[in-house]
């Protein structure tokens, strides 16, 4: 229902979006992942008419809107809505706020009376009507937009990093908002945020959008553990990513050379074809030397040459003939009695192991 | 000294009884300069709503010269409008010259300027968020402009209060279009002038009281205002 065609975007004389094109599908959750400053808030703007593309095409429902007039443009836009990373709450109460959209299409007083205690409801606001709209809480504001937004019955509900100036508490109350959206009522939701792992929570399909580019679309589990190409893999957490030779392949189950270093593989790429493989470092295990037979084809000994401590987590880098970063918890690094320097046992699966062709380009 | 001390004694005996011909020019200063601002409003918030959502060649400088304007002598908007009303003047036979209506008109030309700029600091206030904000609920160009002039209330009605009291403190216009005639275009400023210079101190404190008055009531208001 919605198509880029080609689109181009300059600010003056910087690129902000690349030859973009990709489609959306009616009722589907759509998210734009990417680093800040890589264009998701432009791609947002230009669905909403906000801005002009330099050049191509944007379909919305079949048509071009690039070329609209004023009052065909408001005519389209008024089948979407808008909440921006920042929510700007006018002057007044959470009523007139929320009314405001309903207020430009004219609709009786009713009716906005019926509608605006609806939203509110929506969001888990009931009984906000009265209270002014600036005195709220950063959550509660993003909520009362979200309400504006949605007052409107939009088709299409575009979000501009919804929660990313909120707490966990109220990121979670947003999150379990849009699911409910799309259940309950169908709309199309598309929204940019720069959280992976919200993107997979929330995404039916994601756009990894990469320095005004869309490095690749797709399904949450492909982005994850199929990624493209080294710049959407590094943008998605996959953090092993090594070039190689594929030296045998025997019915699916190549054998990689890595600057030495056999690695056992899923792939049906053939021999003699130089590959990248990507790895998530979540896939790698540690053992006590003989204390497990493991069925992964994949067991090496390396040494820690670095420990980075996250929250529960710990990540490692272990050179193992070939250099691998690899993330476990907290309680297994100190039951496994790792430490920095220490010889470890490691293993992964074939299957862990995402092989892609390599080309000059990439 | 003991006459200044006498001065200022009388003169708020002429305040405290309610003297004819102090309210009288009390009445008259502020029918003048409040209908001057009005006009002046009407004239300057749409221009400067025009100004802020239009983009045009030349908008950066046509902004340099009305902050100029800003410090527009009292006496140059005298000595125009006087030229403009005077018999021989382009407007000459609208009669208007030493009435109270050319005194607004005066006015109107000395603080247009500084509301026109006030607007667009107001206008310029409301973030391209909130902008965005109501263009993408739906808004016409016109709804628009209308929901953020509405957002930007309180800062506009603060440049219309600070024109209010540039006109009631002026003297320069008043008093050379309006020719101090007593009873008639006799404001508080050209009164104070004149009763000052012919040596009536009680008459001159007690209009300077009220001045003092009104410009603390006006500061108080912008105050007030631009809490909100």
């Amino acid at each position: 229902m919605i198509e880029f065609d080609h689109v181009v975007m300059n600010f003056g004389k910087k690129d902000v979006l690349k030859d973009v094109s990709f489609s959306i599908i009616k009722g589907e959750i759509f998210t734009f992942i990417g680093p800040s400053g890589s264009g998701k808030t432009t791609l947002l703007r230009l669905i909403d008419m906000l801005e002009r593309p330099t050049s191509g095409k944007i379909l919305i429902d079949g048509t071009n809107v690039t070329k609209l007039r004023d009052r065909a443009k408001i005519q389209v836009r008024r089948k979407m809505s808008m909440v921006f990373q920042k929510p700007s709450p006018l002057r007044g109460s959470v009523y007139a706020n929320i009314a405001i959209g309903l207020q430009f299409r004219n609709v009786n007083a009713d009716e906005i009376s019926r509608r605006v205690s609806e939203s509110l409801e929506l969001v888990g606001l009931e009984g906000y009507e009265e209270r002014k709209a600036i005195t709220l809480s950063g959550g509660e504001m993003q909520r009362v937009a979200i309400a504006r937004a949605i007052t409107t019955k939009p088709d299409v509900l575009l979000l501009d990093e919804p929660t990313a100036n909120l707490d966990p508490v109220a990121t979670e109350k947003i999150e379990g908002m849009i699911g409910d959206l799309k259940k309950r009522f169908g709309i199309t939701i598309i929204l940019s945020t720069h959280d992976m792992v919200q993107g997979q929570r929330l995404a039916d399909r994601i756009a990894v959008v990469i320095d005004g580019r869309i490095g690749q679309i797709g399904t949450s589990k492909q982005i994850f553990y199929q990624p493209m190409n080294r710049a959407v893999a590094h943008m998605v957490g996959v953090a092993d990513i090594l070039d190689g030779v594929v030296t045998e392949n025997e019915a699916g189950l190549a054998a990689i050379d890595v600057n030495g270093v056999r690695i056992a593989a899923g792939s049906g790429v053939s021999p003699g074809t130089p590959v990248t493989i990507y790895m998530r470092p979540e896939d790698i295990t540690f053992y006590e030397k003989d204390s497990i037979r493991s069925s992964a084809r994949n067991k090496f000994t390396g040494r820690i040459i670095e420990v980075v401590p996250m929250g529960p987590m710990v990540r490692l880098k272990v050179d193992a003939g070939v250099k691998l970063t690899a993330v476990i918890t907290q309680r297994s690094f100190e039951e496994l009695g790792l430490a920095l320097g220490k010889e470890t046992e490691l293993t992964f699966k074939a299957s862990a192991i995402h092989v892609v062709e390599r080309t000059d380009t990439d | 000294m003991n006459e200044i001390v006498e001065g200022i004694r009388q003169a708020i005996q002429l305040i405290v009884s309610l003297n004819p011909e102090v309210l009288d020019i009390t009445a008259r200063s502020l029918y003048i300069s409040l209908s001057a601002t009005l006009v002046a409003s009407l004239i300057a918030i749409p221009i400067g709503g025009f100004i802020h959502f239009k983009q045009f060649g030349g908008k950066r400088g046509l902004i340099t010269i009305i902050q100029a304007l800003y410090a527009l002598p009292t006496v140059l908007v005298g000595l125009l409008v006087w030229l403009l009303l005077s018999r021989s003047g382009p407007f000459g036979f609208l009669q208007l010259l030493f009435t109270p209506t050319g005194m607004i008109i005066g006015q109107t030309v000395l603080i247009v300027p500084l509301m026109i700029g006030m607007t667009l600091i107001a206008l310029s206030g409301v973030s391209q968020t909130k902008q965005d904000t109501v263009i993408s609920l739906g808004a016409t160009q016109l709804q628009t402009v209308i929901t953020i002039v509405k957002e930007a209330r309180f800062a506009i009605l603060g440049g219309v209060i600070l024109g209010f009291g540039r006109a009631i403190s002026e003297v320069g216009a008043a008093m050379i279009i309006g020719g101090n005639i007593k009873g008639y275009t006799r404001v508080l400023t050209t009164a104070i002038a004149l009763e000052t210079s012919i040596g009536d101190l009680p008459l001159a404190i007690a209009l300077g009281i009220i001045l003092l008055l009104i410009a603390l009531i006006v500061t108080a208001l912008l105050f007030l205002v631009q809490e909100r």
